[in-house]
């Protein structure tokens, strides 16, 4: 009984250290996409193990604990992902590391071919 | 047949959540859920299809299950590499939005599919156009299609591909 | 022992939700705000669960679930109007 008690406190305190560095990485990290990982990913891992904690400490909360970790499971990456779709859609800048955007670049290419099958359908006429 | 699996799936969930919320087994605390439940899918999953690409086959269920397991090592091998990232010093980011294609059809393995992906940091699922993905990656290793997805999607697709088809 | 590491555990969220705070008053764009806001509520479900350990009490745990579901729609629905208008 005292061990189970002992780590689900360890693991508690487990799960407030990921909420910690998932703050520093907001403060830290340079463009929205970026913090949007950091932040909303360790903080998701975070509270999950703390609420475990919690679980084992007192088990005859299970069904309630259970239901709020599943809760935080699925709604949490929705949030996120749309989150990152509405600031790429409004077109936030990314970081000047960065490597490649796809994305960019597939909705340019869509524009041009509107663009193109605009213009023959105008000099059809 | 196929609403009616749809509803008995929904029943099941929502009588489970029921059963947790009230962490009891007394008899009228079971009648009741039972009755609402009934009701509540019978209401809202007369027309859906939300459940009907589930395999109900043992060979699913053994799957979903290694798959909880897959999914938890990625989560928490995952978590430790971004953490390293967040407090070395030198911010040893390296970011970029790939694109990936899936193999999955099914609308409920799609979100289990991008719904995994985004849980396991490093890897935001921004778009999602037809079969191909968009995928901020924090670190990116490759921008071939198909190396990318062989990284990033495939060691999930395969339990997927079993439990949804 | 168990109520002490708790305590250093609720120290590390509340620091925790002051560095997101500063990142909510002094974020560039408005989805920055956004996303500090949601790193908040979700630190904050955190902080319910170990105060209903400390006073005993399980409809703390009903409190976090309803505080979940609602930190939930409000980003989706701010992310929607963001994306395209109510």
């Amino acid at each position: 009984m005292k061990i189970l008690d002992i780590t689900g406190a360890i693991l508690t305190l487990i799960g407030s250290i990921f909420i910690f560095l998932g703050a520093l990485g907001v403060l830290r990290m340079p463009d929205v996409y970026n913090r949007i990982q950091t932040g909303t990913k360790a903080s998701t891992l975070g509270t999950m193990l703390t609420l475990t904690g919690i679980g084992m400490i007192h088990p005859g909360w299970f069904g309630k604990i259970a239901i709020l970790i599943i809760f935080i499971a699925i709604t949490n990456p929705v949030s996120s992902h749309v989150l990152a779709r509405a600031a790429h859609f409004i077109n936030i800048p990314l970081t000047s590391k960065t490597v490649v955007d796809k994305l960019r670049e597939s909705k340019i290419e869509e524009m041009e071919n509107a663009l193109k099958l605009e213009e023959e359908q105008k000099n059809d006429f | 047949m196929k609403s009616f699996k749809n509803f008995i799936v929904q029943f099941f969930i929502l009588f489970i959540i029921w059963i947790l919320i009230n962490n009891s087994f007394d008899t009228e605390l079971l009648i009741t859920g039972f009755v609402f439940s009934i009701v509540a899918s019978s209401i809202f999953c007369f027309k859906c299809d939300v459940f009907s690409d589930i395999k109900l086959t043992p060979k699913a269920l053994i799957y979903t299950i290694l798959y909880i397991f897959v999914f938890i090592i990625e989560l928490i091998k995952s978590n430790f590499d971004v953490a390293y990232r967040v407090v070395s010093p030198s911010l040893p980011i390296n970011p970029g939005i790939v694109a990936v294609k899936t193999k999955l059809k099914s609308k409920m393995g799609r979100m289990i599919l991008t719904n995994s992906i985004t849980l396991t940091p490093g890897t935001l699922t921004v778009d999602i156009i037809e079969d191909t993905l968009y995928i901020h990656w924090i670190d990116v290793k490759t921008v071939k299609i198909e190396e990318a997805t062989k990284d990033i999607v495939s060691h999930f697709e395969k339990y997927l591909e079993v439990i949804y088809g | 022992m168990v109520n002490t590491i708790l305590y250093i555990a609720l120290g590390f969220i509340i620091i925790s939700i002051l560095m997101t705070l500063t990142r909510f008053v002094t974020g560039k764009t408005s989805v920055d705000r956004v996303i500090a806001f949601d790193i908040m509520t979700i630190s904050s479900i955190g902080i319910i669960v170990i105060i209903s350990h400390f006073t005993i009490r399980l409809i703390y745990l009903d409190v976090a679930i309803v505080y979940g579901l609602l930190s939930f729609l409000g980003v989706v629905i701010v992310a929607k109007f963001i994306e395209r208008g109510l």
